[in-house]
């Protein structure tokens, strides 16, 4: 990786003509990448409390068996709603936000490279949450198939669904031109030196997530829009009455949604590696074969969409096929773990919040790791797919992963955007918090999930009954974390001591070397990489 | 919460909670007190969910091994590589050789998993040679069991009643995973399984027997199973099928053979005396009652139990005009179904799933409850004539 003098001083101070409108208006014309990697960051903060508020109304409801605050019809919208929010409303734009502020940065670039279209990218997020939102309100209520939108459920189901597809439309619509635009900015606006095998890992996953972006998202609109004919217009593509069938809208689903999990994990991989090594130290370990993990990790993705559908009853070579190539992704994933691993090994450890929330992410993203893999075994899956271990699984990877990576990443960058300082006791308050609640609500779901209790259910049998309680309690004490962490960041922003220029020790890409906080135009004249 | 008074539900949450707690305090120390149920998969009686039992503790234990042994390493440095205690980073970054070793073992592990993983896919594959076939079909939101072998066939619903759903009584041992007519089926018999749905997709599963088929309109998917050990087995609905998902289990009864033997007699004379004859002309009451029966096993999960529907999703049929207006064109959608712009909606064709003496008896039901008092009664001659 690059290294970069630490005396070298970019000294933008005295040209930081920062020329743009006041108020709202910033906002809405923006075409700073640092304005719309903020803009996207609250965005994802709001979907992501919007989505909490539906999963704890969930948890609320499976507190104690039996009907008690909603109706059925009224929680699998809830459970529909809560994937789609968290998926397409938090979790990836959380993750442009991160590529928006920090590629440009570690990569000594001025901008993105389409700015206008950066701008447009973003403020097509609002409108499509506004109608995935809305569609409560509708006749028939939002959307109630599950966040897969399985035909002819979703084919059977009221306007809500409508609703649903043109957000995601929209939303992929948005993914497509971010991806471009990241693909265009890495590959045209290094700075001179920056060579491929020198860049930031995190700009590495960055990098290889987009191109999954631009070779699934058009697949998903597809998939989205036969379902639209198929409810509207009369086509019968998932029909079998029609000579359709309801399978081939999994497999295009899936053949979208496996790559999509990388999606939102490979992000969060680059930037745990770049906090370890910062924490540690000492230089990531094995950043080669980190960089041919990923890409191996996202090639494997797209021949593995069927083990999420191993009970549609698919002939034994199918099932045997996709049960080896699951397995497989086990390597580079281990591969990933020993390398940050190894990164640790003889550093010189220090432990603020963000390297909390990354050796957190490595725990427990093992853990969901372990899980897919025993998931990947066809007849363990055949036992436990759609039961509350796949709910499990997911969240380990999905919360404890995607989203432990990002809180660690807010509070590593926080000082370099804002100028300021977290308060590291509340930092340290909200990791522990985070995990101890975590494992509370979602580790008792692997034993509901082997005991047989299904998800995607509004009541269930009493054997089920203590665990779902436990996870009731667990999931109101992290959500309740989570105001923690809003609070703090709020209160860093406002009022958190002024941070130096590079307050990490160990930390050494591009944007240390920018002053606190880093003005607004940036890398206009490249940065000397050597 | 009606007429359980909140002192007692604060008591029962309270005892749950200590339940909980306690069981969270024993995993934490042994573990091995609790019933097995609550923490693993369920005892297998059958071969292929022994496999898939034996499969899971052997992946599971072998995870739990590598987790502890690279989290060890990690800990290890946590505790002792700490700036905190003086201790200088050490700057290597690179090694071929560890990155290969890391590399080739867990490949080889994964061998030593799929080996055994491809064995049982292949022995769950096999469904040749079935000593009887059982024809199942997923409705929203009832299981339908046709025995082939035996010309009989019947519906299974969920017979929980709503006031223990609704929390207005105490609920029972079985809570949501009791139904009217289980599957039976011999013991030491290798079943097959014909799955298949009629309107959504269902996911047929019975985890003792480590069976569980997708359910898909259009198409019928196989599985099979021996279960070796009498008894009554539960499962439930595992793929999202709508409002009603959580409240469609599976139930199956196996019986010692002669104990089937006698069963099977006693569904074949049921099923001979239940072809009601046609033209025989019913009481109006008598439909009105039988009637009742129909609707709370088919249409009272849509409809309600008050006739109100749904607003938005399911019609009221209390004081609607096709309930009290002419008989014809209320029998036709009850047979028919609703087809809106080409495609099938939640009101299906009832054709195939109800005899004429059930359609007439429902239709009756509803013309003469609630609000509707048409007076009217419908007669099976009258179904009859309309299907065509």
């Amino acid at each position: 990786m690059s290294s970069i003098p630490h005396d070298h001083v970019a000294g933008h101070a005295h040209d930081d003509h920062a020329h743009h409108p006041s108020g709202i208006m910033r906002w809405i014309t923006t075409t700073n990448h640092k304005d719309i990697g903020t803009l996207y960051l609250w965005f994802s903060m709001i979907m992501f409390l919007a989505g909490g508020v539906l999963a704890l109304t969930i948890r609320t409801e499976l507190f104690q068996p039996g009907l008690q605050i909603v109706d059925p019809e009224f929680f699998n919208s809830l459970t529909t709603l809560h994937g789609l929010i968290m998926i397409f409303g938090a979790i990836m734009p959380a993750a442009v936000g991160f590529a928006n502020w920090q590629v440009p940065l570690m990569i000594g670039a001025p901008d993105m490279a389409f700015a206008r279209m950066n701008n447009w990218s973003f403020w097509l997020l609002p409108f499509a949450a506004t109608l995935l939102i809305s569609s409560f309100l509708v006749p028939g209520g939002a959307a109630a198939g599950g966040w897969t939108m399985y035909a002819p459920l979703s084919v059977q189901a009221g306007m809500g669904m409508d609703f649903t597809i043109f957000a995601v439309h929209i939303l992929g619509a948005s993914s497509i031109m971010g991806a471009i635009n990241i693909i265009t900015t890495i590959l045209n606006l290094r700075a001179p030196g920056m060579t491929l095998m020198k860049m930031p890992l995190f700009v590495w996953t960055w990098l290889i997530t987009a191109y999954l972006l631009i070779a699934v998202m058009p697949v998903l609109a597809g998939a989205v829009t036969m379902l639209l004919t198929d409810r509207h217009f009369g086509t019968s593509f998932f029909n079998a009455a029609g000579g359709g069938d309801p399978v081939m809208f999994q497999h295009i689903f899936w053949f979208f949604g496996h790559p999509e999990v990388y999606i939102m994990i490979l992000p969060s991989f680059g930037i745990v590696s770049t906090i370890l090594p910062a924490f540690s130290r000492k230089p990531l370990f094995g950043y080669a074969s980190m960089v041919y993990a990923t890409g191996s990790i996202a090639i494997l993705s797209f021949i593995v969409w069927a083990h999420h559908m191993f009970t549609v009853g698919m002939p034994a070579a199918g099932q045997v096929f996709f049960m080896y190539a699951t397995m497989l992704i086990a390597v580079p994933t281990g591969v990933k773990v020993f390398n940050w691993v190894a990164t640790m090994w003889k550093g010189s450890l220090t432990f603020e919040t963000p390297m909390l929330f990354a050796i957190g992410f490595i725990f427990l993203f093992t853990m969901g790791g372990f899980t897919g893999l025993v998931l990947a075994i066809t007849p363990v899956d055949i036992q436990l797919q759609d039961t509350y271990y796949v709910v499990a699984h997911f969240h380990y990877v999905l919360v404890a992963g995607s989203l432990f990576a990002f809180f660690g990443g807010i509070y590593y960058w926080l000082p370099k955007w804002s100028g300021r300082m977290y308060d590291e006791t509340l930092g340290k308050w909200h990791f522990w918090l985070s995990m101890i609640f975590f494992n509370v609500t979602f580790f008792p779901m692997h034993f509901l999930g082997l005991a047989g209790m299904p998800r995607r259910i509004p009541d269930y049998a009493t054997q089920f009954a203590d665990w779902n309680m436990v996870a009731s309690i667990g999931a109101f004490g992290f959500g309740l974390s989570q105001i923690l962490f809003l609070y703090t960041v709020l209160k860093a922003i406002r009022f958190g001591p002024r941070a130096p220029a590079r307050p990490w020790e160990g930390s050494d890409t591009l944007e240390w070397t920018l002053p606190s906080p880093v003005p607004y135009h940036t890398f206009e004249t490249p940065p000397a990489v050597v | 919460m009606d007429r359980i008074d909140t002192a007692s539900a604060a008591t029962e949450i309270a005892r749950r909670m200590g339940h909980a707690a306690l069981a969270a305090s024993l995993l934490a120390s042994s573990g091995a007190v609790y019933a097995e149920r609550e923490y693993n998969l369920q005892t297998p009686v059958t071969s292929i969910a022994a496999q898939i039992f034996d499969l899971h503790t052997y992946i599971m234990w072998t995870c739990v091994v590598i987790f502890v042994g690279v989290f060890s390493v990690m800990f290890y440095s946590i505790f002792a590589h700490r700036k905190s205690k003086g201790h200088q980073a050490a700057q290597f970054h690179e090694n071929t050789m560890v990155e290969i070793v890391w590399t080739v073992i867990p490949f080889l592990i994964l061998l030593f998993m799929a080996f055994p993983a491809t064995k049982t896919v292949l022995a769950m594959k096999d469904a040749s040679v079935p000593d009887m076939t059982v024809k199942v079909t997923g409705f929203q939101w009832k299981w339908h069991y046709d025995y082939l072998d035996h010309g009989f066939s019947y519906v299974s619903n969920l017979t929980t009643p709503d006031a223990q759903i609704h929390n207005r009584e105490v609920k029972g041992e079985h809570y949501l995973l009791e139904v009217d007519q289980p599957m039976v089926v011999p013991a030491g018999k290798k079943v097959r399984v014909l799955i298949t749905a009629g309107d959504v997709i269902h996911s047929w599963w019975v985890p003792a027997f480590g069976v569980k088929q997708d359910a898909i309109p259009g198409f019928v998917r196989d599985s099979w199973f021996t279960a070796e050990k009498p008894g009554i087995y539960r499962g439930q609905c595992a793929e999202l099928c709508g409002k009603e998902h959580g409240f469609m289990p599976i139930v199956v009864e196996v019986k010692s053979a002669d104990d089937y033997a006698k069963w099977l007699d006693a569904q074949k004379k049921k099923s001979a005396a239940s072809v009601d004859d046609m033209n025989k002309v019913w009481d109006p009451n008598d439909l009105i009652a039988r009637g009742a029966k129909v609707y709370a096993a088919n249409c009272v999960a849509c409809h309600q139990a008050t006739g109100k529907g749904v607003p938005g999703a399911f019609p009221a049929l209390d004081g609607s005009p096709v309930v009290n207006g002419p008989k014809d064109a209320q029998i036709k959608i009850v047979l028919n179904g609703v087809v809106k712009d080409g495609e099938p909606t939640a009101m299906v064709a009832w054709k195939n799933t109800l005899s004429d003496t059930d359609i007439a008896a429902v239709i009756t039901y509803t013309r003469n409850s609630w609000g509707n008092h048409t007076n009217q009664a419908v007669q099976p001659a009258e179904v009859k004539a309309d299907r065509s």
